[in-house]
Formats: C-alpha cells, structure tokens, sequence
C-alpha cells in the first residue's frame, strides 16, 4: 500500500512555535536585565512594578527600574535587533555566510561619521548622530562592496578581506581626527568600544523611528531575499531585478546598523551569531529569518549587557568585549562549517 | 510564438558569440538547440530569457520581448540553467515556490493559489515524497527534477532548458528527457532545449538547429540536420546515421587515421 506523502508545514508561514519562544526569551532576558545589579530588586518585584504600578518599593528603586534600568533594556533590546537584521539582510544580499555589519565595515564607517560629528562640531544635536553615521556607513558599505567585487568577484573571503581593510582604514581615519582633538578622546573611546550606559529614554526615542522603518523595510524584503538566494541571473530571470533589491537592502541595513552604532558604538559579532543561530534552528528562508532573529538579536544584547554589568562588578565592561568575546569563536566555526561557499 | 531576428550578441571584448541568428518556433514546438562548445547555445538561451543585451529582435507573439518588463518576460519565458544554484538549506518547496515570483507583487507574498500550483509542480515531477526536503540532500537525478518543477510552476509557455542532460549517465539523461516529453503531453508549453547528445537530440526534439561559431548551420527536421556530412563538418566527427523505430541514432564510426 502506498504510504501518503509527509504532511508539509507551509513554507510561505512564519515559524510561530519559534517566533514565540524568541519572544519568550526576549522578555525572560529583560525582566533580568531589569532584575538584576546592586538593586537588590527581585523579578516578583520588577513585574509588580511594570505591570501595577503600585508596589512597596522605595522611591530610589521606583527611579532605578524606570530611569535607569527600563531605558537601557530597550536600547539594548532594540540596538541587538537592529544589528540582527543587518547582519542577516547582509548574509542574504550578498549570500555570504561572513556577513556582518562589524566584518563589513559599515560599523567602522558609521564609527567615524558618528565621531566626526561629536568632535568636529560638539555643539550639534544628538539626532544628527545617526544620521552622520549612516553617511559614513554607506560610504564604508559602498568601499567594501566594490573592493571586494572588484578583487573576487562573488567570493566570500575577499569581501570579508575589502570589509577588513575598509574598517582598518577607518578606524585609522578615526583615531586621527580624534588625535587632533584630544580632549573629547576618553568620551569617543569608551563609545568605540560599545556601551549601553544611558541618560534616560533620549536615546531609546532617538532609536525608535530608525528602528521602525528599518525593521518593516526589511521585513517586507524577507521574500526578495530568498528570490536573490538562488543567484542574481536566475533572480532576474524569475522577474526581479536583483541589483534594484540589493540597493535597497543594503541602504536600509546599513541605516539599521548606522542607528544602532550612534547611540551604542561598535558592538561586533551580533549580527553573526544571532542569524547563525536562528537559521540552525529555524532553517534558512529568510520568511522566518528575519523576525525571528531581530527579536533574538535583542534579547542576546540584553544578556551581553547584563553580563558585561556584572562580570567585573562594580566595574562595567564594554559590552563590545562581551560579544566579541563569544562572536570571535563563533566566527570561526562559521567559518570552518561555510568552507564550501568560501572559494 | 517566439520569433528571433538578425539576433546579433558579442562579448564585453567585442568578440562575436551570436551573429545575424534568426529562427521562428511555433507554439507547442519543441526545439532542440545544437552545436560544439562554444557555439552560442546557451548564449542564444540566455538572450531569449531577456538576460543579455543583444542586437535584433526576439519577439513573443506579437510583443517585442525588449519592451516587456522583466516580470511580465518572466511570466511569458522559464529558463533552467545547466547548473541551477541550489541553496544548501532550502527545502524543495520552498525552491519550487520561487517560481511563483513573477506572479507577485514586488514585496507581496504568495497566496493559496500559488501554493496550490507549487504542489501541482511537485506532482507532476514525482517530488511530494521529497517536498519537505533540504536540496542539499539530494541525487544529482533529483535536483534537476527539482529545477524543472521551480520552471513548470512559473507556468510561462516558453520553456528554455540548458543542457537538460549534462552531467547524467545514459538512463538518466533518456529519463530526463522523457519526462519533458511528458510534462509537454500535460500542458502545453514551448520548449527550447540546448543539448550535446546528437542521438537524444534525434528522438526527442520535433525540430532541430545546428550552430557554429555563432550562426545557423542547419534548421528543420531531426532527418535534416543530423546528416553525416553536418557532422562531419561541424564536430569534425565521423559518424554514421541510422533510423531506430522511427527515431535517428548517431554512431560515431572508427576511421583508423589520427
């Protein structure tokens, strides 16, 4: 007797099962991160507060969750989702599994447009921070892009490598302007390395808008995405220009990570480790990709921040130095596991 | 209807693949593409997919296929590739599915309808069984049925297949082919194949063109083109020709010079 075929999930659905435990994670790991440092809040005590209101506790701890603790969350929350994206977006337009906004050196490139600003001109409006960034992180996307094609053609190493110099070069570019004008140096360096120390919500709202446009632009391109997969002639040839797709990805991915990197500095490897692990749990359509990893992207950062509070406590490590930290291992197994694509 | 005139292509370096190529296939036709390496086949493939610039006309009907927009090309003409890029972690519906892109919005998303036509796609390509599969598990065999069923459910009436039997052994590559002239006896489609094997390119094409260096050598019927002395000439091969239950096979023929 012949056996029916398999029943099939639809592969056009997102993966809700892992949406949700993605979720779940992204609020476990904020009600810790609220939770815990020298508080000595409990998370009964945090839930209490979030969601009555009315709890016992002091009005120092009231302040601490809602002024201090609540606002870096979300940044945290909403800068590891950005660079998530970013760095998935970037996998898939330029289907190269090394990818990330950091490797690429559109982190480096917003870096130097963000300090070139705060040095050049320290009297500007902070909502100029991104933009300056994203000027600088397109030219880094552009440089990388066009070096590492001009060098090898569609191979991953050699975007990597054009990513590498790019970087090299501006953060070069970086330390000299900086050099010039040693007095704002310690405030644009503990920024370098990456931090989530707030003032309040002004970052979280500088944040938001870039956050909102760039998360639905790209979630509107997860099907395109998976259309550029199969190369660009046959993208083309199944109707999609895929040169007009990548444009507009990469633009909106490098704004993500140009708004991720004028509020919290470099932080690399995100956009590596996140995506890597959602595509082995999730599979690789980026239906379910992309979603799934902006929301674990920010529950990672949340944690990688709360470590980076509490590893050397009362001191606080750059939390850059906690995600390179697991990124760069990461990175190379990625890179062991990917040894077929990189020729 | 696809008619190509004075279709002219050369290379970035000015070299020439394609000069002055003209032909006409009729709707239902299925037409076999043959030449050496190198004579333009795939090239002449490729243009018509609308993926080259080129000099001359290709038409669709009455429609000049260079004033088509891409999406509305893509829906008239499906191309497969000799060497498909799978990606590894796909599942085959998923691939399948991407044939549906043509018929999309720009950032819209596939409705019932095209999930509907990507199932019929597998099942008609025996792959339901394999549906759920990672394309990196799969036969050599399997993948090219796989690459059919992505161009059956872009449902275009053109069909352009490169090389449908490169790099399969002798009963793979007759399974191949048959299964084209199955898929044909379904729905009606146009198809135009680029092919290296000369006794296939006998049994299976209504209709045949010889290239060489970039021109038409010979048009017409298998028994027109196949002729011993167009091979000798063109492949600089001697051969001899024979009819098989009505079908023509090619058998090289020992000469014993150097």
């Amino acid at each position: 007797m012949a056996v029916p075929p398999p029943r099939l999930r639809d592969p056009t659905r997102l993966r809700w099962g892992w949406f949700l435990a993605a979720c779940a994670a992204l609020l476990v790991s904020a009600l810790a991160g609220i939770t815990v440092g020298p508080a000595g809040l409990t998370p009964a005590q945090v839930i209490g507060e979030l969601v009555t209101g009315g709890s016992e506790l002091s009005d120092t701890q009231r302040a601490i969750i809602w002024d201090i603790r609540l606002p870096r969350v979300v940044l945290g929350g909403l800068v590891g989702s950005l660079l998530s994206l970013a760095g998935a977006s970037y996998q898939g337009v330029f289907r190269n599994p090394l990818a990330d906004p950091y490797l690429l050196g559109v982190a480096a490139g917003g870096g130097l447009g963000a300090t070139a600003v705060i040095v050049l001109w320290p009297s500007a409006d902070t909502r100029l921070l991104p933009v300056a960034a994203f000027a600088g992180a397109l030219a880094a996307a552009g440089l990388t892009y066009a070096v590492g094609r001009s060098v090898g053609g569609r191979s991953a190493v050699s975007l990597i490598l054009a990513g590498v110099a790019v970087a090299a070069f501006f953060t070069a570019l970086q330390t000299f302007v900086l050099q010039r004008n040693s007095e704002t140096i310690r405030q644009v360096y503990s920024w370098i390395l990456g931090r989530l120390a707030t003032t309040g919500w002004k970052e979280v709202l500088l944040m938001v808008p870039y956050a909102l446009a760039c998360g639905a632009g790209l979630m509107l391109h997860r099907r395109l995405l998976d259309v550029l997969s199969v190369g660009d002639e046959e993208a083309e040839s199944l109707g999609v220009s895929s040169s007009r797709v990548r444009t507009t990805v990469v633009v909106l991915a490098t704004l993500a990570t140009a708004a991720a990197v004028a509020v919290s500095g470099l932080i690399a490897f995100v956009g590596l480790v996140v995506p890597h692990t959602v595509r082995l749990l999730v599979g690789t359509s980026y239906r379910s990709l992309i979603p799934i990893s902006a929301v674990a992207g920010g529950a990672f950062l949340i944690l990688a921040d709360m470590a980076a509070r509490t590893v050397l406590s009362p001191l606080e490590l750059p939390i850059g130095v906690i995600t390179a930290f697991i990124g760069a291992p990461f990175f190379m197994v990625v890179l062991r596991t990917s040894r077929r694509y990189v020729t | 209807m696809i008619s190509v005139e004075v279709l002219s292509i050369a290379y970035q370096s000015g070299q020439p693949v394609l000069r002055d190529v003209g032909f006409a296939v009729e709707e239902g036709e299925w037409l076999g593409l043959l030449g050496p390496n190198g004579a333009g086949k795939s090239t002449l493939l490729r243009a018509i997919a609308g993926l080259l610039p080129h000099q001359g006309v290709i038409r669709f009907g009455a429609a000049d296929s260079g004033s088509l927009r891409r999406r509305d090309r893509a829906r008239s003409v499906a191309l497969v590739p000799q060497e498909p890029v799978m990606p590894g972690g796909m599942t085959v519906i998923e691939y399948v599915l991407l044939g549906r892109t043509p018929h999309l919005p720009y950032l819209g998303s596939e409705g019932a309808a095209d999930l509907a036509q990507a199932r019929l796609a597998t099942e008609m390509l025996d792959l339901e069984r394999l549906a759920g599969r990672m394309l990196s598990q799969l036969s050599g065999g399997e993948r090219r049925r796989v690459a059919l069923a992505r161009a059956i459910c872009q449902q275009a009436e053109v069909l352009l297949l490169d090389e449908p039997t490169g790099a399969l052994d002798i009963g793979q590559g007759q399974k191949a082919l048959e299964l084209i002239a199955h898929l044909r006896s379904l729905r009606p489609m146009t198809i135009i194949t680029a092919m290296h094997d000369l006794t296939l390119a006998g049994q299976f094409p209504d209709r045949l063109i010889l290239l060489a260096d970039g021109r038409v050598v010979a048009d017409g019927p298998p028994a027109q083109v196949l002729t011993p002395e167009h091979i000798r000439t063109i492949y600089r091969a001697s051969v001899e020709v024979v009819t098989v239950n009505g079908g023509l096979a090619v058998v090289p023929m020992r000469t014993g010079t150097r």
